[in-house]
């Protein structure tokens, strides 16, 4: 009975996201209050029966019932109990679920915290949030149901979980990940809701900057924790891979990128109205897009997705509806709200559009080269794949302006600069960072590497040139603590982010150009020398886990002589499925990892092993945690109180309102 | 044509002319790093070409497999059911490489038609076969991709 208890919640919930989606909308133009004021229930009684029918999938994921088909195929008797329960976002079915899930906490989230909100934005905002929630419920009621039984065979165990998502990576990237897709719903309603009245001020903008904010951080931190995860559970050693599945995630960071920097003009200066609307649709669509590329299972194959396109169709039809039906609405009234004020070329204006143009210009061709080959191969030009290089030609060029601009653009004040006053704050960093750049490869073995000295030289000035603007702030003040406690926390937001961004930077390039990565034959016994270090393969074991076997091999790593630690990388066979995976073992540090993984055994002696020297890998990771945390860290400003007071504040109960709710569901 | 809507068309029309360019651009460098997909009978009637970066694929032909004594270099035959052509690679293969099942190569041919690759990917679990390969198999099982190196005989 559990099962079809959350098939009902779910259907309960699609009739609440329908109520949502209409009765508050149309209040807003009737201006009937009660309507409006619904919205705020609706939303919580959406939460509750898609948390409901999330709740009862996990149960029934906790008590292997296989005759439910989507536990059947994802999940195994053997599987430990933390991995049963990541299973209910391990497949489709249940990751759209999850989607839905996050989407409906979002939409509370909003009602929630919106004490000062007109109630006419509010009862829009949620309206257009119940739209696609209704999309998306009926998605996965119609094509993708998780409920759905396998009766009267019930097979004895699952199918078990893909050893590759028995990781705790896996356990939390995809949340992470929803939540910064799914987040972006809310500033879309935002836009949508100010094109419909027409109004877009100053006030708009702070509203939406927290919810752009916090969504742009969770999906830093799950863009991060999937190449993490990449990086230490496929065996490769690679942490990005410009994979289409990757570029899906990627877009709506970028887009966001860009759109958090107009929000900070919109907001200050009234000026590029159109152009934050555009962004806020824009980065929408393309979490959309990424929903569809990744669920639709077009990436696999374009005929796969013609063979059985239902799923696919539906995404797409969806897709259309959304981003046709949003644009149009952005082409009829963006006329309506109006920038005013203009500013100088020597202003911080310039540069944040610079930056957002060149970031939009990213995404178009990240766009591109995902799209590209299934166009090629839909039409028949013949099966190709682009390869990274084709990526990261035009991604390090832009990013490197992008470097360039953030230090000179952070210093310049709103409206226009006297630039002559800030010569020295420039140029000290300017020319330390040379320098640094210039030296910097002489630190790493091998030949002088150029690209090298750049990357270092514009990684060092986002942070050298920020840091100087901090200095430059404080030196008014009688002391420099008095000075540094009266910056904004969105001030130090943005130092952090900005400081995240150029740690990736560096991580990323230098981690590319200085690389040791080998694989190589290795026999029982005999030590062999990979950049500075000795390996030695010691022994090979095996070992039996709950539901896997294993061989264990024992790297021995040492320098000159002296052992340093113990590596052990694990072949494991899995015992259900029988599928084959490779466990690297991975000495971690801030300034290089030794990564080693075992390949195949070649002879009673000999096995193949993948050996790798990263050099500062862990930066990259660390510069979008950086990042992330400079998003939430801005949330916190004291100009961002109407959200702050109305979180303090217990959600009253609304008894009466919750009945105008259901009655409208039983009509 | 008043002058405030002169200056939208030719912004219009700038902005057209300059994403054009962009893009025109952008698809001719994109050509220099495409991979073309060639099963192992284009490969053998001459269709790939010579020393440039292309990917191949198809079934590995059970008992072709040879390693090396004292190096990672391995060599196995990969067929599409009509042609046969021999792969070498010299780095770890993944963990799902088998005879007689699918994968993926990216690289290049050498002058001998002996193809050098670069990177091999196998299939994903044992229910799947990858799509280019799937797709150009000539076995009689047009409809899904599932383990279609095992309906093939390697007989050619």
């Amino acid at each position: 009975m559990i099962p079809e208890f959350g098939q009902l919640s779910l259907i309960i919930a699609l009739l609440m996201a329908i109520t949502l989606s209409v009765i508050p909308m149309v209040g807003s133009f009737n201006g009937k209050l009660i309507w409006m004021s619904a919205s705020r229930s609706l939303a919580a009684g959406l939460f509750v029966f898609v948390a409901i029918a999330f709740a009862l999938l996990t149960w029934s994921f906790y008590v292997s019932d296989f005759s439910v088909a989507y536990v059947a195929n994802h999940s195994n008797s053997l599987l430990p109990v933390q991995y049963k329960i990541s299973a209910v976002w391990g497949g489709h079915e249940g990751s759209l679920l999850l989607w839905v899930l996050i989407l409906s906490g979002w939409t509370l989230a909003v009602s929630v915290f919106s004490a000062k909100l007109p109630l006419e934005m509010l009862a829009r905002v949620l309206s257009v949030m119940g739209i696609i929630a209704v999309g998306f419920l009926l998605f996965t009621i119609f094509t993708s149901n998780p409920f759905d039984r396998v009766l009267p065979n019930v097979p004895r165990d699952g199918g078990d979980l893909n050893p590759l998502l028995q990781d705790f990576g896996l356990i939390i990237h995809p949340p992470m990940l929803y939540m910064g897709y799914v987040g972006f719903s809310v500033v879309f309603a935002f836009a949508i809701a100010a094109l419909i009245s027409g109004r877009l001020d100053s006030v708009w903008a702070r509203w939406c900057r927290p919810w752009t904010n916090s969504a742009w951080g969770f999906l830093s931190v799950g863009i991060a924790l999937g190449s993490w995860w990449a990086y230490y559970e496929l065996g490769w050693g690679g942490w990005w891979f410009w994979d289409p599945v990757e570029n899906a995630s990627f877009m709506p960071w970028l887009a966001g990128t860009a759109l958090i920097h107009t929000l900070s003009m919109t907001e200050k200066r009234g000026v590029f109205k159109n152009w934050t609307l555009f962004l806020a649709i824009f980065t929408f669509s393309l979490s959309l897009l990424g929903t569809f590329l990744v669920r639709s299972g077009v990436l696999t194959s374009v005929h796969a997705f013609a063979a059985d396109p239902t799923r696919g169709v539906y995404i797409l039809g969806f897709l259309a509806v959304v981003i046709g039906g949003s644009l149009t609405l952005f082409a009829f009234r963006a006329s309506a709200v109006k920038s005013v004020t203009g500013f100088e070329l020597m202003s911080r204006e310039t540069f944040l559009l610079a930056n957002s143009i060149l970031f939009a210009i990213t995404v178009n061709f990240v766009l591109l080269g995902t799209l590209y080959p299934l166009a090629s191969d839909a039409f028949n030009l013949g099966k190709i794949s682009v390869g990274e290089p084709w990526f990261n030609m035009f991604f390090t060029k832009i990013m490197a302006i992008v470097a360039v601009m953030i230090g000179i653009g952070t210093m310049l004040n709103w409206k226009k600069t006297d630039a002559s006053k800030l010569r020295f704050w420039i140029l000290v960093p300017l020319i330390a960072s040379f320098w640094i750049g210039v030296l910097a490869p002489l630190a790493f073995r091998g030949d002088y590497s150029i690209p090298a000295a750049i990357s270092v030289a514009l990684g060092s000035w986002v942070i050298l040139s920020t840091l100087s603007d901090v200095w430059r702030r404080t030196e008014k003040a009688s002391t420099r603590t008095a000075g540094l406690k009266r910056l904004s926390r969105s001030y130090y937001g943005m130092v952090l982010a900005h400081i995240g961004f150029a740690l990736s930077l560096l991580g990323a390039t230098i981690n590319t150009i200085y690389s040791d990565q080998r694989d190589m034959r290795l026999t029982v016994g005999k030590p062999i020398e990979a950049a500075g270090y000795q390996y030695e393969l010691a022994d090979v074991s095996q070992v039996r886990a709950q539901n896997y076997n294993a061989d264990v091999g024992e790297v021995v790593v040492s320098r000159d002589g002296e052992e340093l630690f113990r590596l052990s990388p694990e072949k494991r066979r899995y015992m259900s499925g029988g599928s084959i995976m490779t466990e690297a073992a991975i000495d971690a540090g801030f300034f290089r990892d030794i990564y080693v993984a075992l390949g195949e055994k070649l002879s009673n002696t000999d096995w193949a092993v993948r050996i790798h020297y990263k050099p500062v890998v862990r930066w990259i990771w660390l510069g979008a945690i950086f990042m992330a945390a400079g998003g939430f860290l801005a949330l916190a400003d004291k100009r961002y109180k109407l959200v702050k007071k109305a979180e303090t504040k217990p959600v009253p109960a609304k008894t009466d309102k919750n009945l105008v709710g259901q009655e409208a569901i039983a009509k | 044509m008043n002058t405030v809507r002169k200056q939208r068309l030719m912004l219009v029309m700038f902005i057209v002319a300059v994403s054009t360019l962009g893009v025109g651009l952008t698809v001719y460098a994109m050509r220099e790093n495409m991979n073309y997909f060639y099963p192992p009978s284009k490969i053998l009637a001459g269709d790939a070409p010579m020393g440039r970066s292309i990917r191949a694929g198809g079934c590995v032909v059970p008992g072709t497999v040879e390693r090396a004594d004292d190096s990672l270099l391995v060599r196995f035959d990969v067929t599409d059911g009509i042609g046969q052509i021999s792969v070498t690679f010299d780095e770890i293969l993944p963990d799902l490489f088998a005879e007689g099942e699918a994968v993926v190569l990216t690289g290049m041919l050498d002058r001998e038609g002996v193809f050098v690759a670069s990177k091999v990917l196998a299939k994903h679990d044992e229910q799947y076969t990858p799509p280019e390969v799937a797709d150009t198999l000539q076995v009689d099982d047009t409809a899904n991709h599932t383990a279609k190196c095992k309906g093939m005989s390697y007989d050619s």
